[in-house]
């Protein structure tokens, strides 16, 4: 069951990273490389109660933490690098 | 009543994995920044709500129940903040949906803006049917 789950994650997160691979934007990179993180989450999660020792909780809660600020402050910056280019070329 | 509980957690387990695959597909496959910004939003938050509820009816009444309660709380709140923030920040950036309003377009109330924006005076077709920002 905890197997099915974690390769159910492992293929979306390989799905995901085809995507950040490909993605034609950078907002698609930075979408699927949000989900990969998200996805990271869940799988640390099933892996510790597959190991049968869910004491990797901790490390899930901290990734998630991280996954989405690490996720706002690359849109920050090229958000405001895009505003700062159209201003150059106007 | 073991054996309910387990079922139960078996369904909810699989069916986040569905849930994810259906993202995933979804990322992959979609034409457009903002439907892979609507399958990955949307998919995301439940698949991880799935896993996690299935997560803790295995693990029964205990502190691994309530680090999974802080998981789950920390992704059902940041999930739709980060899709919002991307689809903010691809507005912000310029970035248009493939099928906006083009200007050959069939469409009748995408002529109807266009007409209306052309008898206003502004010239600039090419803003399509993206929503104004405020």
């Amino acid at each position: 069951m905890f197997i099915a789950a974690s390769i159910a994650i492992l293929v979306v997160m390989g799905l995901a990273l085809i995507r950040a691979i490909l993605g034609p934007t950078v907002y698609d990179r930075i979408l699927a490389a949000n989900m990969f993180g998200t996805k990271t989450v869940l799988l640390i999660a099933v892996l510790g109660f597959l190991n049968g020792r869910p004491d990797f909780l901790d490390i899930a809660l901290v990734y998630a933490l991280i996954n989405f600020i690490s996720t706002v402050a690359v849109l920050r910056f090229f958000e405001y690098t895009a505003q700062d280019t159209d201003k150059e070329k106007t | 009543m073991q054996e309910i509980v387990h079922i139960l957690s078996w369904i909810l387990l699989v069916t986040g994995g569905f849930l994810g695959i259906t993202g995933g597909v979804g990322i992959l496959r979609f034409p457009d920044f903002y439907t892979r910004l609507h399958a990955a939003g949307v998919t995301d938050t439940l698949c991880a709500g799935f896993i996690l509820i299935g997560l803790m009816l295995q693990a029964g009444l205990s502190l691994v129940t309530v680090k999974l309660m802080f998981v789950l709380l920390f992704l059902t709140f940041t999930s739709p903040t980060a899709t919002h923030a991307l689809a903010k920040a691809a507005l912000h950036g310029k970035l248009k949906p493939r099928f906006a309003a083009a200007p050959g377009s069939t469409d009748k109330a995408v002529k109807k803006r266009t007409k209306t924006r052309k008898s206003r005076g502004t010239t600039s077709d090419k803003k399509g049917a993206r929503p104004s920002q405020t």
